[in-house]
């Protein structure tokens, strides 16, 4: 019974609705009977569900607003106000309905997110394929994917390539290229291509999961000003009825009494700060920005410094082969074949930058070296088709005896002086080429940086565990206040507990393993990471999910951007009391025109949440923007 | 002890919230029960040899919140 009155709720509605209509049209022809008859009916109608739902409340022990409304329309009845009850009581429902299409629309993001979900899986099972539910994909099975279809687990590609739209798990929109050995996320779309994933992580696991998870979780999670204004509710409205009590034992005016409950209901108050976060926080997770809660959308739009890891966080984390140098004529792909060969042996890092830049330009590299030996440190020599390699820095080549000429020396320290690290490569005992090595700045990192500062960062300090000359090379490319480097991950804490004696709000961000003490420290942690770690989402209190750091001043803005929305909602609604109850007492506002502001000012509220949806990355507006600017 | 995540028809009023958790948590047999408002679930931890999931989908059905499905785990 219950269930079926709240499920016809907007039938009530309607025919309320038209009672009302065909009373006042009766009204007009002058048949007042008739019109107090339809009137009364409308009333009776849509104040059914109202009444349970209050009663329903009541049995609970919760005051509610249709408590409230109950006790008002009993009143007006009884003093035979039956334009107002009916009025009243039809506003209420109407007022309901539109506020939960409203609300549906800022909850939206989360639902696009979940629409995302797959949910059907082609498995290998006795050899042949089979469709089943992505429910029933066990850890192990062989999935295969065809192109337009949507990856239902985590795990790597054993077989075949593609092209994948990875959106849905990092929120950027651009098509990336995975093969072999590399991992795939669900949710994630295969654009073209074709590829068969050993299952690692299925259902609830995935990273999709617990980024859905993470987001329900966080809209649920309430700021200090919600919690405070959910105490406010509940001491507010016993408040009211009381208060109106008090006003009918001293005028007794039951009509004013009446009103008095009814326009102070605190709907616009208690809605208006959730709508803002609700939005605020879908809009991150759409983006690629999860903010985990109220509290911290709240803190971090007071954040005034930010602290970046160098490696990994303002740089790529990969060193790259930025340029190679030859003399006497040699070819650059010739000595790079050569030089790889011999690296070979070396499980240096930077030896192993040389082998895969070998690698991604297609040369052969499939002879072995002979008489290798590795200097450790220093680089190393071997025979290699024949030819003598020595591969090093300047220690090897003054070790071995090899004389650098002046030119290649000075070409060496500019590349240095640029932040690369320079290697000197010697074929059959003369120094013939020079390859610079340096882990590059993200190049999003200047217009990121500049952009936070633009939103009111003040002061940004980078840590980072390499050496002093590096790291200066990367502050000043990026204009950063402050640099400490040769720091261990303890020493990071320090640095960050300075700032907080120091009065500066701090943001850390790091790539969530090694800095995850530095990240629990500061008062907001950002984890980076493609995709994101198990680790990076549990500690940091934001994770940007495509490793961008435009991601990190998008979500910087948002908070912002989401605060103040807050705000503004809630000192509309405070407004909105305060017209409301000195309008009661001066007369001017009755109780259908009560109810009216009353409800417009929750529709006003969430009407303006809603623009959070829409706040938009500076880059993806000039995006757009260029776009419509080359189709015309 | 068994987890349950309960999917509703989406909740519109943050009074609904209270009155759908005091309600579980005077039944019998559940431990916890929390309500997410924005996505409209329930997340309940209640004894299995006390109570069965279907009789809790049945006490938030009665309050007028239909349960739409249930995961167990």
């Amino acid at each position: 019974m219950i269930l079926k009155i709240s499920k016809h709720k907007n039938h009530f509605t309607v025919v309320s609705g038209i009672l009302i209509v065909i009373g006042f049209l009766f009204g007009f022809m002058g048949v007042e009977e008739v019109k107090s008859l339809g009137l009364i009916a409308a009333t009776i109608i849509a104040s059914i569900p109202i009444v349970v739902k209050a009663l329903q409340a009541l049995v609970m022990k919760a005051f509610s607003i249709e408590l409230l409304v109950t006790i008002a329309v009993i009143g007006a009845l009884i003093i035979g106000e039956y334009v107002e009850s009916a009025v009243v009581t039809f506003l209420f429902l109407f007022g309901a309905y539109l506020e939960s299409r409203t609300l549906e629309k800022t909850r939206s993001s989360l639902k696009e997110l979940i629409d995302m979900a797959p949910q059907e899986a082609t498995v290998f099972r006795n050899g042949d394929q089979v469709v089943i539910p992505v429910e029933e994909v066990k850890m192990g099975d062989r999935v295969i994917i065809r192109s337009g279809g949507k990856i239902p687990i985590d795990g790597k590609i054993v077989t075949g390539k593609a092209m994948l739209n990875e959106s849905a798990v990092t929120g950027e929109s651009i098509v990336i290229a995975k093969k072999e050995e590399d991992y795939v996320y669900s949710g994630t779309i295969l654009d073209s291509g074709y590829v068969e994933v050993l299952a690692e992580k299925v259902g609830d696991d995935t990273t999709f999961s617990k980024i859905i998870e993470l987001v329900e979780e966080a809209q649920e999670s309430k700021s200090k000003a919600q919690k405070f204004l959910d105490k406010f509710a509940n001491y507010y409205t016993p408040a009211v009825v009381l208060l109106s009590v008090v006003v009918y034992l001293f005028t007794w005016n039951l009509h004013l009494a009446i009103t008095f409950l009814v326009v102070a209901c605190p709907g616009a108050l208690v809605i208006g700060a959730p709508v803002s976060n609700v939005a605020g926080i879908g809009n991150g997770a759409k983006n690629g920005a999860l903010v985990k809660g109220g509290e911290v959308m709240e803190n971090f739009s007071k954040v005034d410094t930010i602290v970046f890891d160098k490696t990994g966080t303002l740089t790529k984390g990969r060193p790259e082969v930025t340029d190679i140098k030859v003399y006497n004529g040699f070819d650059t792909d010739e000595l790079l074949r050569l030089v790889a060969q011999a690296e070979k042996i070396s499980e240096h890092h930077l030896g192993q930058t040389i082998v895969k830049e070998a690698q991604t330009r297609n040369l052969d590299i499939s002879s072995v070296p002979k008489d290798g030996e590795v200097i450790k440190g220093n680089g190393v020599l071997a025979t290699v088709e024949g030819r003598e390699i020595v591969v090093g820095n300047r220690k090897l080549m003054n070790t071995v005896g090899l004389e650098i000429g002046q030119e290649a020396v000075s070409y060496a320290v500019s590349r240095e002086k640029a932040g690369n690290t320079a290697i000197f490569a010697a074929v059959d005992g003369s120094v013939v080429g020079i390859l610079s090595i340096a882990d590059q700045i993200r190049e999003d990192a200047p217009k990121a940086l500049a952009e936070m500062r633009k939103s009111g960062i003040k002061k940004i300090v980078m840590l980072t565990g390499d050496n002093q000359h590096t790291a200066e090379k990367v502050a000043a490319q990026l204009g950063i206040d402050e640099v400490y480097a040769e720091l261990l991950p303890e020493n990071k804490v320090e640095h960050v507990n300075l700032l907080k004696q120091q009065g500066y709000v701090v943001a850390m961000a790091g790539d969530g393993i090694n800095d995850a003490p530095a990240i629990a420290t500061a008062h907001i942690g950002l984890a980076m990471g493609e995709g994101g770690t198990d680790v990076s989402m549990e500690t940091a209190d934001i994770v940007l999910m495509a490793d961008k750091l435009m991601q990190f001043s998008h979500a910087y803005s948002l908070s912002k951007a989401t605060v103040r929305n807050m705000k503004q909602n809630t000192y509309f609604a405070l407004g909105i009391v305060f017209v409301l109850l000195f309008g009661v007492l001066m007369g001017s506002v009755h109780l259908a025109s009560g109810m009216f502001i009353h409800e417009a000012s929750v529709l006003v509220v969430i009407l303006n949440a809603m623009r959070l949806l829409r706040f938009q990355r500076k880059d993806i507006k000039i995006e757009t923007r260029l776009r419509a600017q080359s189709q015309t | 002890m068994t987890k349950a995540v309960l999917q509703l028809e989406p909740l519109t009023c943050p009074s609904c919230i209270k009155k759908i958790e005091s309600t579980l948590d005077k039944t019998e047999g559940i431990k916890s029960a929390r309500v997410l408002f924005n996505s409209s679930k329930v997340k309940v931890e209640f004894d299995e040899l006390q109570i069965e999931t279907i009789q809790v989908e049945r006490t938030i059905s009665r309050l007028g919140y239909p349960v739409l499905s249930a995961k167990v785990s």
